[in-house]
């Protein structure tokens, strides 16, 4: 009974203090100091829409924007999740022929990146390869008219490698380089 | 070690009664002692209904034979490696055991006495004992003086002495009276005698188990449980799949992994163990002394005997300032004439006087009360003896008396015992006896330093000599001036500060140190006290053995450690004959896993299980004998064993159930 | 190369991090007389308690206050939609996920039979988990110091009410902020506000969930709980925005288990026996982390056929801005520790990558949870103890205390208590529809996806192969009882054995005793680790992932 009691005790002392005081802290340091990746790393455009999240990957199928690594959960950022299927799963499979297909060009000599087949952990990864891309470069240069090597110039120029030193690939942000490719021929035509 | 020759271990007439008691050690009373081995003769008795079944469906019979066969067979190795365990010691119990019937006591009543059987004499009754009676029961002289022989218990056939008061005078069951009479207090009821107990332990009948073999067998118990779950989980999980696994091949990988191999030889070890300390003349009273003396941390030896000879020697003449060197041998020499000591004699040789004793003399003898002895020669005395009892006999020249002290002091710091010699009213000067350290004592001392044992030194000298001769023999501490009561304080130091003490001690006041003790040895030769007191009596009645005692627990708890580790790490080779072999049915790709190439999964099967009951008598001898033991640190020890026997283990059934599973395939079993 | 580089930093880094943390511990946990007076004394205050326990005492108080967290929890998840703190209106939840999530995180389990963005409410994710998260790994730090009190040779173990509250408010509640504010600089969301609507560039229309993010994943990874605030945790880019608060996590899951190490080695004053321990589980660490990158570097095998580039390794599942080493290695960490939060999809991984996590969780001591992977680690030792000290021809000692019968079967029953919880529970289910209803890939795959969910209860580690449709009703009951009784037996156990070798005369050490400082011992612990820990699960090893690995062309 004592135990009890002294139990209560030490719950709501630890509740105040763990829960209440510590969000408090940790949530009043996040909206000061950094208040816009602490409510999400949205992007407004223009008009102030959120157009989406810089972390969030979102659906693109148009052959004008790059197109980012499927998702098992077709982008619901309310629901996210992985395939969880078993490395071998003919569903895997499946899946990436139909995605070979959509991205056409794959051969032998020139294998589609892995990354542009499988899908994320949590469906929303944000990037693709520097190779992702620049596999889907001439597909874009088509689509928009323009050079593939202007493309490829343009991705390089995002692409970044997420860890310095410490990984070896380069990846781009999907979101970061459609705006960004938007923006550029909006500002392309706009001075024709 | 002066250990007496091994006999060997499978000579017909122990073996041939083991194969007989292999069988009758499967009444499931006595079987359910070992745990393991009781799970695994049901195993085996499951394996057999499973055999009758199919041999009544007519089914293919060939594996589940061998299986079932294998399984019986693991059982009766195990049994037999303890029946030839307890063989060696059964022999000597008959004899024993003859003796004993044949025992008959003269009970003294009134005045006369009356003859009856040794199992009719109570405590307290009082028996006489002539030439040529075996004495009926444990007890004390109380009147008389007999010589005994006591070969029956020690097999040394040189007799001793046993009188009335003192520390001589315990007398044992079965010896024999070979000069003189006695009369005997029985101290013991019947069936509580030395020998009913020497009997029990050689024979291991009843023995109770000791805590570190309780607590192994806890472990080989859990372990058995453990590989339960894991072998009773398998046919669910094949299910899954759409599979089944035969039961016989189930029974097989749970008996394969099981630690079969050390519960079968558990309790052969130690019987085993018991059996080294009983054939090297000692006797446990039970086996968790055995087990303490492994544990031994500080080890306390009585100087003389034990580190010295028993015997001092004099090495030197010291004379007093003004005195002749002839006028001190002479009368050194004079004054040991009459002394038949050993002491005495070497001074009489260091003396090197060829010549007759003079006439009309009178021999003075030593006492307890004066501490001197000497020779009167008409009114000339003349006395040697411990320096402050010569000093007390009458008023010296005070100058001579202070040159004394010095010479004295010199002597004892040096390790060596001054007597003090007088021409009548003439101090003369000194006899240096000298303590001769045992040779190779050192030694021992080292090892067992490396051990992690301290040795103390108990001495009635005094500190200054103790040091000395501590100093020379290489012990790591002493007791000077050690009284019981000071020894007995010592133990309780020792043990307040964790440490296991042992020792040895043969008189009454022995006692209360030997109970207190961790580890006490009594002499044969002691009292019956200090016999009661002690959890080990030395039968030889030599000191030095408590240094092997230790080393025959430690060999006994290494014995257990090795083979366990042996038995555990042949799983890892088990689990890659058999697994594969259930599996690769189910998944064709888990063939990879037989990395030994077994020919077809049935032979793997066997082969495994077969290796798994014949690494038992392999072992037998390594059970009985005890892993090779040398004196060295816990450290290097570990690494020996970890590599011998861990490292073997992992590596020796890859390579035995390879060589069966050749066999078996060759034969066409599998 | 880069797999090195970044296995040493994380590693490496945490190791040198954890020796002072170490020390910090030994200090708040187990002050010296004169030190940390008036913690104390506010503690003692606080709770109203201030005797000093025996271990029956200490253990019974440890069960009772987790009971009042487990009801307080339960009532809060239970009653959810009532509760304020409710800004997306999360509806009720169903009894059995509510007496599951309860255990779990209770246990410091955090398995996961819900999507905490899909059925958690603020309040159930903060008061109730978040609560829980603090005060599980508390009282796992608590029972280690009482634990190594006992070992240390003294028989009041203190108050487990003011051990509970040093652990969290001076060790986990300040680690927890530090790393949090680091998160939150790194661009991890820390919000109240509700979800987000986004309209795509194409027009589509996004919800975007978020929250409380940093709090959450801070003490999250640093107390072994793992329970992610998104449903797929730590692959969650809200939850794991980049390398860098990756590699953070990563820290922060190993630092403290790490840290328990060192503060044990202290209480019971042999640092340098501590240290073997640490170098016993490193390697052990090691050699699963190197096996997983391995294994992991082989490209997705269901693409053999396709023109897909084979240069990356197996992407799915596993998150393109976390780098390509830190799926397996976080796999490995997450489960050596008892953590159970996700930086990869363990369902995806490549066979015999995922049977290094499932090592570690049978294992479940190689460095382990926070104060319970040291207790777990000493079963371990007691055994090694046994058997070693035999082997040098003495009753066998731990730091003077003898073991004997009592001791062995205490810690015999615990090994058995966690064979048949994995064993026994993966046999019932896996036989039956229970489980085989519920796979996602049947065959080796599935199997391993029972074996992998009944390990993850039993070692506490909370990860899951979650492809396992593990929401139903029995689920939640037979895991919510294994991680219970996975939980508590092995407190119990350990406890029960110091209190018997606290009972008993110690012995002096000498050269003749067995010496648990140098690597010989170290030989026979890692040994007595590999067979008496993970022989028993090498049957159902070979059904699963390495039957998977073996049927794979």
């Amino acid at each position: 009974m004592l135990d009890l009691i002294s139990g209560l005790r030490v719950a709501a002392a630890t509740m105040i203090i763990c829960v209440v005081g510590y969000t408090a802290l940790v949530l009043g340091f996040a909206q000061a100091i950094t208040p816009a990746t602490a409510n999400g790393s949205l992007i407004a455009n223009e008009r102030g829409e959120i157009v989406g999240s810089q972390l969030i990957a979102q659906a693109f199928t148009s052959p004008e924007y790059f197109w980012p690594r499927p998702s098992a959960v077709d982008f619901d950022a309310s629901g996210a999740g992985g395939s969880n299927l078993s490395p071998a799963n003919p569903a895997l499979t499946e899946r990436a022929v139909k995605l070979i297909a959509a991205h056409t060009g794959a051969t032998e000599e020139r294998p589609i990146p892995a990354d542009l087949v499988t899908a994320s952990g949590a469906g929303l990864d944000p990037h693709i390869s520097l190779e992702g891309a620049l596999f889907q470069a001439p597909r874009i240069a088509a689509a928009r008219g323009v050079e593939i090597s202007a493309i490829a110039a343009f991705i390089r120029r995002l692409a970044y490698a997420p860890g310095a030193f410490f990984t070896e690939g380069r990846i781009v942000n999907v979101l970061e380089l459609n705006l960004a490719l938007d923006a550029e021929l909006a500002a392309s035509e706009a001075s024709n | 070690m002066t250990q007496k020759p091994t006999r060997s271990i499978f000579t017909a007439d122990l073996v041939r009664p083991a194969l007989r008691q292999s069988f009758t050690k499967l009444y499931p009373g006595l079987l359910i002692r070992n745990p393991v081995m009781f799970t695994t003769a049901v195993v085996a008795l499951l394996a057999s209904v499973l055999l009758l079944a199919t041999i009544a469906r007519q089914g293919d019979v060939l594996f589940e034979i061998q299986i079932a066969f294998w399984l019986w067979l693991t059982v009766l190795f195990g049994n037999f490696a303890e029946a030839l365990a307890e063989g060696r010691g059964k022999a000597q119990a008959e004899a024993l055991r003859s003796t004993k019937a044949e025992l008959r006591g003269k009970r003294l009543k009134g005045s006369g006495h009356q003859d009856v059987a040794a199992s009719e004499l109570r405590k307290g009754d009082v028996v006489l004992v002539e030439m040529g009676d075996l004495i009926p029961a444990d007890g004390e002289v109380i009147e008389g003086v007999a010589s005994v022989n006591e070969a029956a218990i020690t097999g040394e056939s040189a007799p001793v002495i046993r009188e009335a008061g003192g520390d001589r005078s315990a007398v044992t069951a079965g010896t024999r009276v070979i000069s003189d009479w006695a009369k005997v207090r029985v101290t013991v009821e019947p069936g509580a005698g030395f020998l009913d107990r020497m009997i029990a332990l050689v024979e291991g009948a009843n023995r109770a188990k000791t805590p570190n073999e309780i607590a192994l067998t806890v472990l080989l118990t859990g372990l058995t449980l453990i590989f339960l779950v894991a072998v009773g989980t398998l046919p669910a999980f094949v299910a899954y799949t759409g599979g089944s696994i035969a039961v016989p091949v189930l029974v097989a990988l749970f008996v394969a992994l099981i630690p079969t191999t050390i519960s079968a030889l558990l309790s052969a070890i130690g019987i085993a163990g018991m059996d080294r300390l009983i054939r090297f003349n000692v006797l446990a009273k039970s086996g968790r002394a055995v087990e303490a003396a492994g544990d031994i941390d500080t080890l306390l030896l009585d100087k003389t005997g034990t580190i010295t000879l028993g015997d001092r020697q004099a090495s030197q003449f010291l004379t007093l300032s003004g005195i002749q060197e002839g006028e001190l041998v002479e009368a050194a020499w004079l004054s040991s004439l009459g002394d038949e000591t050993p002491e005495g004699r070497s001074i009489v040789a260091l003396a090197g006087r060829n010549e007759d004793a003079p006439e009309n003399t009178e021999v003075v003898g030593f006492t307890a009360q004066t501490r001197v002895s000497g020779l009167n020669i008409g009114e000339r005395k003349v006395r040697k003896g411990a320096v402050d009892a010569v000093l007390n006999l009458r008023e010296f020249d005070p100058a001579a008396v202070r040159e004394m002290k010095a010479i004295t002091d010199r002597i004892a710091r040096v390790g060596g015992t001054p007597l003090a010699v007088t021409d009548g009213t003439r101090l003369l000067g000194a006899i240096y006896l000298k303590d001769i350290v045992k040779s190779g004592i050192k030694e021992r001392f080292a090892e067992l330093r490396q051990m992690g044992i301290r040795t103390v030194m108990i001495t009635g000298d005094n500190p200054l000599t103790a040091a000395a001769i501590a100093a020379e023999a290489g012990v790591d501490d002493f007791l000077a001036e050690a009284t019981p009561e000071d020894k007995l304080r010592l133990i309780r130091k020792e043990q307040a500060a964790g440490k296991l003490v042992a020792m040895c001690g043969d008189g009454t006041n022995d006692a209360p140190a030997l109970a207190q003790s961790d580890v006490g040895v009594a002499m044969n030769t002691g009292t019956q006290a200090a016999r009661e007191a002690g959890n080990m009596v030395d039968l030889d009645n030599n000191p030095t053995k408590l240094i092997e005692v230790v080393g025959i627990g430690k060999q006994l708890l290494m014995t257990r450690g090795a083979l366990t580790t042996f038995s555990i790490s042949n799983d890892v080779a088990k689990y890659f004959a058999i697994l594969p072999a259930i599996f690769v049915a189910l998944y064709p790709g888990l063939d990879a896993l037989n990395v030994m190439g077994l020919s077809t999964p049935e032979s793997a099967i066997l082969s495994a299980l077969i290796f798994n009951a014949i690494i038992i008598p392999l072992l037998v001898p390594l059970a009985l004998r005890g892993v090779t033991y040398r004196p060295q640190t816990a450290a290097r020890q570990l690494i020996r064993n970890l590599s011998i026997y861990g490292l073997g283990g992992l590596i020796a059934p890859f390579v035995g159930i390879k060589l069966i599973d050749f066999a078996v395939s060759g034969l066409g079993l599998a | 190369m880069d797999h090195l580089f970044v296995i040493l930093f994380i590693v490496g880094g945490t190791a040198l991090l954890s020796v002072p943390l170490g020390s910090y511990m030994k200090w708040a946990m187990d002050p010296a007389p004169n030190q940390a007076d008036r913690w104390t004394r506010l503690f003692q205050t606080i709770s109203g308690a201030s005797e000093d326990q025996d271990w029956k005492r200490y253990l019974v108080t440890l069960l009772v206050f987790n009971i009042i967290m487990f009801t307080l929890t339960f009532a809060i998840l239970a009653l959810q939609q009532w509760l304020p703190l409710n800004p997306d209106a999360r509806p009720a939840l169903d009894p059995t996920l509510v007496f599951n999530t309860a255990a779990s995180f209770t246990t410091n389990t955090n398995l996961q039979h819900y999507s905490g963005e899909v059925s958690m409410s603020y309040l159930s994710q903060l008061a109730g988990l978040m609560w829980l998260q603090f005060v599980s790994a508390a009282t796992g730090i608590a029972a280690l110091t009482a634990l190594a009190r006992g070992i240390a040779g003294r028989s009041g173990l203190a108050n487990f009410m003011v051990d509970v509250q040093r652990a969290s408010f001076l060790v986990l509640l300040p680690v927890a902020a530090i790393v949090s504010l680091l998160m939150v600089l790194a661009g991890m969301p820390m919000t109240l506000q509700g979800s987000a609507m986004a309209t795509t560039l194409e027009g589509a229309t996004q919800t975007i969930a978020r929250g409380p993010v940093a709090a959450f994943l801070a003490i999250k990874q640093l107390g072994t709980n793992g329970g992610g605030f998104f449903g797929p945790n730590a692959t969650h880019p809200l939850e794991n925005p980049s390398f860098w608060t990756n590699a953070l996590a990563m820290i922060a899951i190993l630092l403290i288990p790490m840290a328990c190490v060192w503060m044990f080695g202290r209480i019971v004053r042999r640092i340098r026996h501590a240290a073997l321990i640490f170098a016993v589980m490193t390697v052990f660490i090691l050699a699963k982390i190197t096996g997983s990158v391995f294994f992991e570097s082989a490209p997705t095998p269901a693409f053999v056929e396709l023109p897909v580039s084979d240069e990356t390794g197996n992407l799915e599942g596993k998150e393109l801005r976390l780098g390509a080493t830190t799926g397996p290695l976080w796999a490995v960490l997450t489960t050596a520790t008892s953590n159970g939060s996700v930086g990869a999809m363990h369902d995806s991984l490549n066979p015999l990558t995922g049977l290094m996590p499932l090592a570690g969780m049978w294992l479940n001591a190689t460095f382990g949870g926070v104060g319970v992977g040291m207790i777990n680690m000493f079963i371990y030792i007691v055994l090694a103890v046994f058997v070693a000290g035999m082997m040098v021809g003495r009753t066998p000692e731990y730091l003077g205390h003898k073991i004997e019968a009592k001791e062995v079967r205490f810690a015999i029953l615990a090994l058995f208590a966690h064979a048949v919880l994995i064993l026994g529970g993966t046999a019932l289910f896996a036989a039956t529809p229970l489980g085989q209803a519920t796979v996602q890939d049947f065959g080796a795959h599935g199997f391993s996806e029972i074996l992998y969910e009944f390990s993850s209860a039993a070692a506490n580690n909370g990860s899951g192969f979650e492809g396992l449709g593990d929401g139903s009703g029995p689920w939640n009951i037979a895991t919510g009882i294994a991680m219970l009784l996975g939980r508590y037996l092995p407190i119990i156990l350990p406890f029960a054995i110091v209190g018997s070798l606290v009972a008993k005369r110690r012995a002096a050490e000498t050269a003749g005793t067995l010496g648990v400082e140098d690597a010989t011992f170290g030989t026979m612990l890692g040994l007595t680790v590999l067979i008496f820990g993970a022989l028993t699960f090498l049957p159902a090893a070979a059904l699963g992932p390495i039957a998977e690995h073996f049927s794979i062309p």
